[in-house]
């Protein structure tokens, strides 16, 4: 997983709420036996007009030139802006892949829902939580300012406006470790697996049926 | 000192660790693979030289795009069409294959949607804590196990540790006391909930759902309940164990037998919530409130009674919900203040891992006798949450019932709720449909997805729009 330390970067707005998962990357794309190749297809019923499929060339499809991902003076966001409840619905971890693959490292929102949250970590893509006011703050500025940056530390915990106001943001202790350093969080469980091994011991002797059944 | 929840006893019975960080090593009794969000997991096992922990935990079914029609059915998995579902799913068989995991296969009987056959098979038991690669996992907390959905990270780190890392929920109590008026089912009950506290009301909650009106439901109905707290935000929904959680597991095949039997169903007695529990937060209704649902937008919050009207957003006074309102009208082709029942359908799904039962059929079916699919509907499909299903529903003679009515009659797999197979809705076409997510092209591209419970779409195949079933009910067949 490649680590998240410090992130400057061009802001984009998406100002809708409960953007849900099947929203940031349709079913059509999740047929894929590979983690690679959603980037194209990121929130794809908004930025192109047609109905598109798995293995299409996109660079020959029509764009739908409202989105905002496809203005102009988004292009190379790597800062998503957010509204409530971002990432709802779906467990496909495909989405962080398709967000983080088109380019994004950060996502600001008033809420996210869990499992995309969670998803988020394990892919390099941190979701920051502001509280409301300050992501309305964001969004205005967002808009009004062309080139708009933010700066976004893990370490400080901290997100920083280009007047050098700064907010911050709560973030799991275990979660920040990991993300720091790109840790593998499998080999970090394998670390424990003696205890866990104790664990099955006593826990099979308490419920036998639950092993061996299948 | 406050009594435990029933969360907070499941948590406690499988925590392996707690770090210093205020995380903790959860161990993982059932984890459940389909096709979709399992390649990448064995993938990412195989590139590290891991190997899985406990075979015997994992239990795997192909369901999210195997084609429903008999005829590329029964070509076996090299006769499915679409070129990279007959890849994906040929990758489930693989590598299950390859590491000796329990699989039922395309056109094995057993097959169907996970969260189907989990419960049908015995596979899923109280006190379980039970995993998969799919956010409608919640689905088997009904069982009082905690369930829920993962991403694909997830499933390559409980097969390589039989554990997941997580951090303890809030507790979360719906409480639904009363009786339902006739005709008003699970989920009705759910739709309201979802209706009520909206689609981020359960974010960061483990939810459980309690109170005389959960308890009076069958145990499908509380699986219909507990598959869409996740549509409410809680990615964990569950129902206390009593009586009916034991009789329906009791002689599943892959149930505990003699005297793990006895001993199990010893232990399951506890999985309830103490009188003096604490819970972080409480929802109450009645259920004399509640009658069938229908959403009218492109979220689950977006739902309202039958007799209702479609929201005005000139009434709304946040920009936000204001905008979004508006968004959803436009998408969904409505017009302020429209009267639910002058919605006209196009299409009509009677399937989903929410709505794709025994009784669910038979509540259809009960609709469908003697009548006919309305002239303006293009297609009715109904499709069996499992092999199983299918079998008992045509013994029942229930396919003949939908088949005379104009209903076509599928094999098992998830359908249309997603329409990852052949099965979706085209461009501005409505539909009435069992599933569970009514979000932005979720059935097909430009798809409109009403959700309602399988009696009312039933009632919206034959009369061409949506009706409040009980008038149907009433008049008879």
């Amino acid at each position: 997983m490649k680590a998240f330390t410090q992130h400057q970067g061009l802001v984009a707005p998406l100002d809708r709420a409960n953007v849900d998962t099947d929203q940031i990357i349709p079913k059509q794309f999740l047929k894929s036996i590979k983690r690679t190749g959603f980037g194209p297809n990121l929130f794809d019923e908004w930025r192109y007009l047609d109905e598109g499929q798995p293995d299409q060339d996109n660079s020959q499809r029509p764009i739908n030139t409202d989105f905002v991902l496809n203005q102009p003076r988004y292009q190379g966001a790597s800062v998503l802006l957010a509204q409530e409840n971002f990432g709802c619905g779906s467990s496909r971890e495909h989405a962080p892949w398709a967000l983080e693959e088109y380019g994004f490292r950060t996502i600001i929102a008033p809420s996210f829902a869990d499992i995309f949250y969670n998803n988020s970590f394990k892919n390099g893509l941190l979701p920051i939580e502001l509280t409301a006011d300050e992501v309305n703050e964001l969004f205005a500025q967002a808009e009004a300012v062309e080139g708009y940056q933010l700066t976004v530390d893990l370490a400080a915990q901290t997100v920083t406006r280009p007047d050098g106001v700064q907010y911050s943001f709560e973030v799991d202790a275990f979660r920040k470790h990991c993300l720091l350093n790109g840790l593998d969080d499998i080999g970090l469980t394998l670390q424990d697996a003696e205890l866990i091994r104790e664990f099955e011991v006593g826990y099979k002797k308490a419920n036998p049926w639950l092993f061996g059944a299948l | 000192m406050a009594g435990k929840t029933l969360y907070d006893k499941l948590w406690e019975m499988h925590e392996v660790k707690r770090r210093d960080d205020g995380s903790s090593l959860i161990y993982i009794d059932r984890h459940i693979l389909h096709e979709v969000t399992s390649p990448q997991a064995f993938e990412g096992l195989r590139l590290a030289g891991r190997k899985p922990w406990r075979i015997d935990a994992n239990i795997a079914t192909p369901d999210h795009n195997v084609p429903t029609t008999k005829k590329e059915r029964d070509g076996g998995i090299a006769a499915i069409a679409d070129n990279v579902s007959r890849i994906q799913v040929q990758t489930l068989d693989d590598n299950c294959d390859e590491y000796g995991i329990l699989q039922f296969k395309m056109n094995d009987v057993r097959q169907g949607i996970v969260h189907v056959i989990g419960p049908e098979q015995g596979a899923t038991l109280p006190g379980m804590t039970v995993v998969c690669g799919d956010s409608h996992t919640s689905t088997h907390g009904a069982f009082a196990a905690l369930a829920h959905g993962i991403g694909t990270s997830e499933v390559e780190h409980v097969l390589a540790t039989q554990c997941l890392v997580a951090k303890k929920m809030k507790n979360m109590q719906v409480r639904v006391e009363g009786k339902v008026p006739a005709g008003v089912t699970a989920k009705d009950i759910v739709l309201a909930i979802i209706g009520k506290i909206g689609t981020a009301g359960g974010n960061g909650h483990a939810l459980e759902f309690a109170g005389s009106a959960i308890r009076e439901l069958s145990m499908e109905g509380r699986m219909t309940l507990c598959n869409m707290s996740i549509e409410a935000g809680a990615r964990v929904g569950m129902v206390a164990v009593d009586q009916k959680t034991i009789d329906y597991v009791e002689g599943r095949p892959y149930a505990p037998k003699g005297a793990d039997w006895d001993a199990a169903v010893a232990a399951w007695q506890d999985l309830v919530s103490d009188a003096d529990a604490h819970f972080d937060t409480i929802v109450e209704m009645r259920a004399e409130d509640i009658i069938p649902q229908v959403s009218w937008g492109t979220s689950p919050e977006m739902v309202l009674p039958v007799d209702a009207n479609v929201p005005d957003p000139e009434k709304e006074s946040d920009p936000t919900k204001r905008d979004s309102i508006t968004r959803a009208l436009k998408y969904m082709g409505l017009t302020a203040n429209q009267a639910i029942t002058d919605i006209k359908v196009d299409r009509v799904f009677i399937g989903s891992c929410t709505n794709s039962r025994i009784e669910d059929l038979r509540a259809a079916a009960a609709v469908a006798k003697g009548r006919k699919v309305a002239s303006n509907v293009i297609q009715a499909l109904v499709v069996p949450g499992s092999g199983l299903v299918k079998k008992q529903a045509e013994e029942e003679g229930l396919d003949k019932i939908f088949l005379e009515a104009g209903f076509e009659w599928r094999e098992p797999g998830c359908s249309m709720c997603l329409a990852m197979n052949p099965d979706k809705l085209g461009s501005g076409e409505h539909c009435a449909s069992t599933s569970n997510r009514n979000f932005e092209g979720r059935q097909g591209n430009g798809g409109r997805t009403h959700l309602v419970s399988p009696a009312m779409a039933a009632a919206a195949a034959v009369k061409g729009h949506f009706v409040d079933v009980r008038e149907l009910m009433n008049e008879g067949a």
